[in-house]
């Protein structure tokens, strides 16, 4: 049981946090009602028009994101995203999905990277569509549907952004003194009734979480992608909001997706 | 929402001002003056959703199998499933008693459509869902409790 | 850009599984924007028809309740190489439909 130093009435939700006992309320038949269905994934509609928005001519430049590279060669997008992040030598840097995005949408499209990212995440309180973004990053992740989680992990700067990454996850800042590991570094954790994998270790819970996004996120009706789950994230433990794709958030990412080495894409997701 | 309802009574009493003045119309009757929903889909109470729809004359009948979750991890989208063993069904409706709009779906099944619908529905908060199925013998319902929660981190 | 996705496949006993997304944001016509403190209009689905080889097999009228990007999934008696089509209509006089063959 991890040690916290949280307000009162956090540590007491999450001191008596413990796997469900058997007839205790959960909310599995209602995932498996409204998750299982693989047909009933509105997402599906998202990456529909994501392949659309990424097939376009678009940008000053007017050309497609398929003269773009995303680790297997100029206009492959199928499994790119099982071994993301990885090192890209033309920026000399670790990238994930959509950092690497930002890059293509920027160098080969022509568009400007402050505009692009105005429009990241769908205002889901405003009833918000998914943005072009949120579609194109489902798109090119659904393609890895099926696929091994595999991030790349031999070059020397990923092994470095995977320990940056651990190091931030351990890292207490903030208003509340939260660090990722708070909530994420212990198993059968739960709160109310969802379930807080434990992130600390490779595993089954990894796996699971990593597997899953991006997902459809019902409370929010919108697609949402790894980038929107670190600033979510963020926002709960009162972190200030990192950059869209910032170095910051690629190394959790490539912490994480290493913890989840060998699990499963099921790509889109759904889930709350 | 008690506020509103009094402005809205005012603005009916202004119009119908003259006419109490008047004396042809009773302060009771310009007090009644707001409309009543003709939609029965923007009705906002159970009871006037089911007198819009023709259905307040319901048998409850055990050959109505409402499948839904008894805890909804999120209100937005609640799968249900209804179906009914009940011979001759042309019709099933759905309604979420604590909705501000009760009255979800109607479905219109023609001879050769299974009387089975599955569709997800937004509920505001824990509640009474009914699935009311109209066969050649009459209407007949089932009902069942959907609890709604609120998310682990307050959202 | 479609706002329709539809499957259609035939299963035992002679039925035909029929399942459709849309994309729609059902607004309910009961919220307040946050910036305006206006209500935002109602704008919802109010009918869905789903025809196979252009006979009716169902309506379904909606309100504000049924959920954003709604589904909707029912069976009729049919056979492989029916055409489905499904047309929805909303409150603001918007429409799409799509088309598929049972497989």
């Amino acid at each position: 049981m991890v040690k916290l130093l949280l307000p009162g009435l956090l540590i007491s939700s999450l001191a008596l946090t413990a796997a469900y006992a058997a007839g205790e309320p959960n909310a599995d038949a209602y995932r498996q009602m409204t998750y299982g269905d693989r047909d009933a994934n509105p997402a599906l509609l998202v990456v529909d028009r994501g392949e659309e928005l990424f097939k376009e001519k678009r940008g000053p430049k007017s050309v497609s994101m398929e003269e773009c590279d995303f680790g297997l060669g100029k206009g492959v997008v199928k499994g790119v995203y099982a071994e993301l992040p990885r090192y890209f030598k033309d920026t000399d840097q670790v990238q994930d999905l959509e950092s690497r995005m930002i890059t293509c949408m920027t160098t080969v499209q022509g568009f400007d990277a402050a505009d692009l990212k105005k429009k990241t995440y769908a205002n889901e309180k405003a009833n918000e569509d998914n943005t072009e973004l949120e579609a194109i990053a489902v798109y090119i992740a659904s393609q890895s549907d099926g696929m091994k989680i595999n991030p790349s992990t031999s070059h020397p700067k990923e092994q470095e952004a995977i320990k940056v990454g651990e190091a931030l996850f351990y890292h207490r800042a903030g208003p509340l003194d939260f660090a990722c590991v708070s909530c994420h570094g212990a198993d059968k954790q739960r709160i109310r009734l969802q379930n807080l994998g434990n992130f600390s270790k490779a595993g089954p819970d990894a796996q699971k979480a990593i597997g899953g996004w991006p997902t459809y996120r019902v409370s929010h009706n919108a697609v949402r992608t790894m980038q929107h789950r670190i600033w979510d994230c963020e926002g709960q433990m009162r972190l200030p909001d990192t950059e869209y794709g910032a170095p910051l958030s690629v190394a959790l990412i490539a912490y994480l997706a290493a913890q989840a080495k060998d699990g499963t894409y099921v790509l889109p997701g759904m889930s709350r | 929402m008690k506020r509103r309802k009094f402005l809205t009574n005012t603005l009916a009493i202004s119009a119908a001002g003259i006419a109490i003045g008047s004396g042809l119309v009773s302060p009771q009757r310009a007090l009644a003056a707001e409309e009543p929903a003709t939609n029965p889909f923007t009705a906002k109470t159970l009871d006037e959703a089911l007198k819009l729809i023709n259905a307040t004359d319901h048998k409850p009948s055990t050959d109505i199998q409402l499948k839904a979750p008894e805890i909804a991890e999120n209100g937005a989208v609640v799968p249900l499933t209804v179906s009914s063993t009940l011979a001759g069904v042309t019709g099933i409706s759905i309604v979420v008693a604590n909705n501000p709009t009760p009255l979800a779906a109607t479905f219109t099944l023609p001879e050769g459509t299974k009387a089975e619908v599955s569709t997800r529905i937004k509920m505001a908060k824990t509640s009474e869902v009914m699935a009311l199925v109209q066969t050649k013998d009459g209407l007949f319902s089932a009902k069942q409790e959907i609890k709604v929660t609120i998310g682990g981190c307050g959202g | 850009m479609a706002s329709v996705k539809l499957k259609a496949k035939a299963i035992d006993g002679g039925l035909i599984e029929v399942k459709a997304l849309m994309t729609h944001p059902m607004e309910t016509g009961l919220r307040k924007d946050s910036a305006t403190g206006e209500v935002v209009p109602a704008h919802y689905i109010t009918e869905v028809v789903v025809t196979a080889n252009d006979k009716e097999v169902l309506k379904t009228n909606w309100g504000g309740s049924v959920s954003k990007n709604p589904y909707l999934s029912f069976h009729y008696k049919g056979a492989v190489g029916d055409k489905v089509k499904l047309t929805w209509k909303d409150n603001k006089e918007g429409t799409d439909s799509a088309e598929i063959a049972v497989e």
